[in-house]
This record gives structure tokens, C-alpha cells and sequence, in this order.
């Protein structure tokens, strides 16, 4: 298979294929955790769920004193790491054609220099990522194969997109239809993976904010 | 006058010895060849000899005919062209009926193994080959005839070198490139819809040159002019870096000379020499009237997603897979809620109690 007919089948059926699962499964995992539900809390509420929740998903996107100060590289590299891919994803000119497409509304993009920068700084970021996991035992000892699945399938899309722009290896077009299919390969298995937390991070801290709120705590 | 050499001939014609080692020199440089090579490629061409071309035409629209030999008329790359000797070309050739095909026939005898064969359009092998045939011959079986004594064939055009529009989805006709057919002959793609006239005059340049094809990439075009990308060579490009974009043909933008990738330009993936050599005697090419580049010069660029849809588009509505994806989703999400809950209350129907009793009689 040529590089032209690799990326008409990345851009025809591959793409749809992958969305159908990414969408699909990500509905199904997280209407699974939905639907699990809980028991009714019959205590009088102490302060406010809602409230509680609102905070919690908004504090904890900044780090906290106590574990910041124990391993100040690995929370700095985490936030490396999420705004370079965020920088990446969302403000490269080619990505937010597809995203206007279906949202129908666009945004301007940031000069490709930027965004080539951006995605080098992302894949050292994913290279910190992996030393930090390997030199520390314990860490190392909780890793499972999926840890290092979700590593590589975030990986590949930056430093396919990356190596494309770049014109390194191989030709455009063959870098263009490799980095669309590793985008469907993140997309096929995001909804299996701890990936799933690009979006179960809101629920996940909403409930945890509620709990506390309701018990009129700090969560 | 047919043992004239070329620079017999261009003297004839009153290209004057300045003119034509202008030529080579703009052939040399054309071809990525170092200046010393200039002398050579002049001693080469004054020396040659009409080489024999035959020209085959089979599921084409004629355009790259037209391309050759009209948009540069009169040149002295169009000189060139006069100098081959096109024994066989029914556009072109005065014969008609017999006399054309008895041209072929006498051509092939003279110049056998000698002959250049050039091949525009694509070849049907639906139905035997019998949707297309000249003077009673399938394409099929004439390709076949003829290329069988070619030293070389040169497929002018996408159709011939990657099937073209014939062969695009549903390829009613069975048709297929000239590569696809003919696998023992050394062969060169010139492809685009059509071609640049001066690729295919600095095809045949090196051939007289050197007796050789030119080197080629791996889908057997000559590097010299498809080594690099339409979008690498733009000029639009410093606005593609600055992530400013046309959004329609008639915007802020377009009047602007923004970057096309918006409206659907191919140029990222296409390798020709447009954006270099430019049509119509250097005038202007399709990225610079405004309209971006549709990959012409790439395999399967028919059916590569519609030529105004962005590069970074999939082929299909986004927005209906995600909501039939959505009601899937949603539905065996439910089910599964539902299972999962049915998996809950049977375990807690199903719980055996034990007892203080139960234990102690098992120690």
C-alpha cells in the first residue's frame, strides 16, 4: 500500500472506524460509572454538594504545597505536559479546521513555529514522564501494562505530527498518513485506558467535591 | 532534412548559438545538473539524431497533448520538441485510417529497440479490453505490440502513469496505468493533469543527453522536477506558518493572498513543479490565480477525499458519525448499566450467610 492510498484509508474509513469507537466507548464507560449510582444520604447536609464540586474540579487543577514540595519535577512536568499536548491539539491551524467542522465555530491558530516547539517540548515532557515512572520502585512496581499503553499511544501522535512537519524519515505524505493513524489508535483505545480521564476527571472530582461539601469539609 | 542534427536544424530556424546555449543552460539548471554539465548537454544535443517517437493515445481527454505542444508554441523548447520525430501520434499525424497505422507499423520496423514510446491515457482491461480500440486493436493489445520494441517509454500525464480518471471509483472500464502492464521496460512517469511542457521537454533532454531516463522517485517520477512538495515550494507558505487563512474564495484573506489549505489545497501532498515552473511560459500557476492545488500529479487523486475539502479533514461528516456513534454509545451503556446492576442484586441475593457456627465446625 502506497502512502496515498494509507492516508485516503486514515482519512476515509480509519478515521471513521476510530471515531465511532472513541465516542461510543467513552459514552459506554462513563454512563457505566453513572449508572453505578449510590445510596441516598440521609444525614442533613452540613454545606453544599454543588459547591463542593464546582471547587473541587477547579482546585485541583493546581498542585498542592504538601506534594509539590516532595516531587516538585514530577508536578511541573505534569503540567508540561498536559498544556503542550492542550497547545498542540487545539491552536494548530490543520487540527482546528477539524474541530470547526463539527463544532462550527473556530478560533485562530498560533504560528506553526510555536506549535513545532510546542509539540518538541511535549515529547521530552513524555520522555521525563517515563524516566520519573522507571527510577522510582515504587511507582515502577504499580505499573502495569497499561500505564506504558496510554504513554506510547499519547506519545505517537505528537512525534508522528512532529516528525511529518519536519519532513524527517519519511515522505509527508507517509508521515501525515502514520500520524492520522496513531491518532486513530489513541482514539480506539482512550476509552479502555486510564486515558478516560480526558474526561471522567470532572466527574470523578465533582463526586469526591460533593462528598466533602456535603459534609461541610475540605475535600 | 530528417538527418539534420539539432543544432543544424535550430540554425535553420534562426536560434542563434547564444540562444540555444541559453537553453542548455536553463536545462542544466532546470535539471539540477552542475554547470560543467552545460558544455556536455550542448555537445550531446547538437549531436543527436531525430530519435523515432511514437505516441499512443488511448482513455485520455487530450489535454496533455494540448499542454505539450501548444502552450509554448513557438519556442525553443517547442523546437526540441519538432526535433524528435513523432512518427505516430493520431492528434497530430496527417495520415488518417491505414496510412496512420501503416506509419506505426514502419516506424516500429526502422527503429526497433530504438524508439521512445510515449503514452497518454489509460489503458481498459474490463470486457478483454474492448471498450477502447484504434483501428480495430484494443489499447491492450497495442501497447503491448509496440512497447515490446520501445527502448524506454515515457507515460505523459496521470491517467497513463497511475490509471487517472478513468480509473477512479468505480473504474467502470477496468482501466489501468502503463506500469501496471508493461513491467520489463524501463519507464518513466510524467504525471499531472495534465503535465508542465517543460517537464516532459527536460524528460527527453536528458534521454538525447545522456541515453538515459533520469533518476526517479518511487513512483518512478523524475526528481529533478517531482522531488519536492507543492506546499514546501509555495509562496503562500510564510501564511500557513502564520496560521492565516482564506476561508472562502472571495474573503479578506483570499484578496489577501493567504494560505488555500482551508479551502481543500493539496499542495502538502503533492510533489510537482508548479510552484517552481510555473504554466503558460512562467506566467502563473493555480495556487497563485487563487485556487489551491488538487494533487493532479499523485496516484488516486480523484478519489482522495474532493478536492475542497481540507487536508486535515476526514472523507466523511464528522458530525453524523459522532451522533450515530453517540446513540450506540448510549444504548450499550445502558445495557450494560443494566447488567451490571442485575451482576449486583443476584450477589446480594445470592450471599450465603455464615455463622460463628459455620466457621467452627470447618476448624
Amino acid at each position: 500500500m502506497g502512502a496515498n492510498e494509507l492516508l485516503s484509508w486514515a482519512r476515509g474509513p480509519g478515521f471513521d472506524i476510530a471515531l465511532i469507537i472513541f465516542v461510543g466507548g467513552m459514552l459506554l464507560r462513563l454512563l457505566e460509572i453513572l449508572a453505578l449510582g449510590k445510596k441516598p444520604d440521609l444525614s442533613p447536609p452540613r454545606g453544599s454538594g454543588p459547591k463542593g464540586g464546582v471547587e473541587t474540579i477547579l482546585t485541583r487543577m493546581l498542585p498542592r504545597k504538601s506534594i509539590f514540595d516532595k516531587e516538585p519535577l514530577r508536578i511541573i512536568n505534569g503540567y508540561v505536559l498536559h498544556i503542550g499536548f492542550f497547545t498542540v491539539l487545539f491552536l494548530y491551524g490543520p487540527h482546528i479546521v477539524l474541530f470547526e467542522s463539527f463544532l462550527g465555530f473556530g478560533w485562530p491558530a498560533l504560528p506553526s513555529g510555536m506549535i513545532d516547539a510546542a509539540s518538541a517540548i511535549t515529547i521530552v515532557s513524555l520522555g521525563v514522564a517515563l524516566a520519573l515512572r522507571l527510577n522510582n520502585k515504587v511507582v515502577r512496581f504499580l505499573s502495569t501494562k497499561d500505564d506504558y499503553i496510554a504513554w506510547a499511544i499519547t506519545l505517537l501522535p505528537v512525534l508522528t505530527g512532529y516528525m511529518a512537519y519536519n519532513h524527517l524519515v519519511a515522505s509527508y505524505t507517509m508521515m501525515l498518513a502514520l500520524h492520522l493513524l496513531s491518532v486513530e489508535l489513541l482514539m480506539v483505545l482512550a476509552p479502555f485506558t486510564k486515558l478516560t480521564h480526558m474526561f471522567s476527571f470532572a466527574m470523578a472530582r465533582w463526586y469526591q467535591g460533593y462528598q466533602a461539601g456535603r459534609r461541610g469539609v475540605e475535600s | 532534412m530528417d538527418d539534420l542534427t539539432l543544432s543544424e536544424r535550430l540554425r535553420q530556424r534562426g536560434v542563434s548559438r547564444r540562444g540555444f546555449m541559453k537553453f542548455c543552460a536553463a536545462t542544466a539548471s532546470m535539471m539540477a545538473l552542475p554547470p560543467m554539465m552545460i558544455p556536455k548537454i550542448a555537445a550531446a544535443l547538437e549531436q543527436a539524431r531525430r530519435p523515432s517517437v511514437i505516441w499512443l493515445s488511448f482513455q485520455e481527454c487530450t489535454g496533455c497533448t494540448e499542454s505539450l505542444t501548444r502552450s509554448h508554441a513557438p519556442s525553443i523548447e517547442g523546437l526540441i520538441f519538432d526535433h524528435i520525430s513523432l512518427d505516430y501520434h493520431h492528434t497530430l499525424q496527417a495520415a488518417a485510417g491505414d496510412a496512420a497505422e501503416h506509419a506505426r507499423e514502419e516506424a516500429m520496423k526502422a527503429h526497433w529497440g530504438e524508439y521512445l514510446l510515449v503514452v497518454d491515457g489509460s489503458i481498459p482491461l474490463g470486457e478483454n479490453g474492448n471498450f477502447s480500440a484504434i483501428a480495430g486493436i484494443s489499447n491492450l493489445e497495442m501497447l503491448k505490440e509496440v512497447a515490446e520494441g520501445a527502448a524506454a517509454i515515457i507515460s505523459v500525464g496521470t491517467c497513463a502513469a497511475y490509471g487517472g480518471l478513468p480509473m477512479a471509483n468505480p473504474n467502470p472500464t477496468g482501466a489501468a496505468s502503463v506500469e501496471q502492464i508493461i513491467t520489463d521496460k524501463p519507464i518513466v512517469n510524467v504525471p499531472g493533469c495534465p503535465p508542465i511542457p517543460t517537464v516532459i521537454t527536460g524528460v527527453l533532454a536528458h534521454f538525447l543527453t545522456f541515453g538515459r531516463l533520469p533518476e526517479l522517485d518511487h513512483l518512478r517520477r523524475p526528481k529533478v522536477f517531482f522531488g519536492q512538495n507543492i506546499h514546501d515550494r509555495c509562496y503562500r507558505r510564510p501564511f500557513y506558518e502564520r496560521g492565516q487563512f482564506a476561508e472562502t474564495f472571495d474573503d479578506e484573506g483570499a484578496r489577501k493572498g493567504w494560505c488555500l489549505f482551508k479551502l481543500g489545497c493539496k499542495g502538502p501532498t503533492t510533489h510537482n513543479a508548479c510552484a517552481t515552473a510555473r504554466w503558460n511560459q512562467g506566467t502563473s500557476w493555480p495556487v497563485e490565480s487563487g485556487h489551491g492545488c488538487i494533487g493532479c500529479s499523485e496516484p488516486g487523486f480523484w478519489d482522495a477525499g474532493g478536492f475542497y475539502r481540507p487536508l486535515s479533514l476526514p472523507h466523511t461528516d464528522v458530525g453524523e458519525t459522532i451522533l450515530t456513534a453517540g446513540a450506540a454509545g448510549i444504548a450499550i451503556g445502558a445495557a450494560a448499566a443494566v447488567l451490571n446492576r442485575k451482576t449486583k442484586s443476584d450477589a446480594v441475593s445470592n450471599r450465603e450467610v455464615i455463622t460463628i457456627k459455620d466457621l467452627e465446625k470447618e476448624s
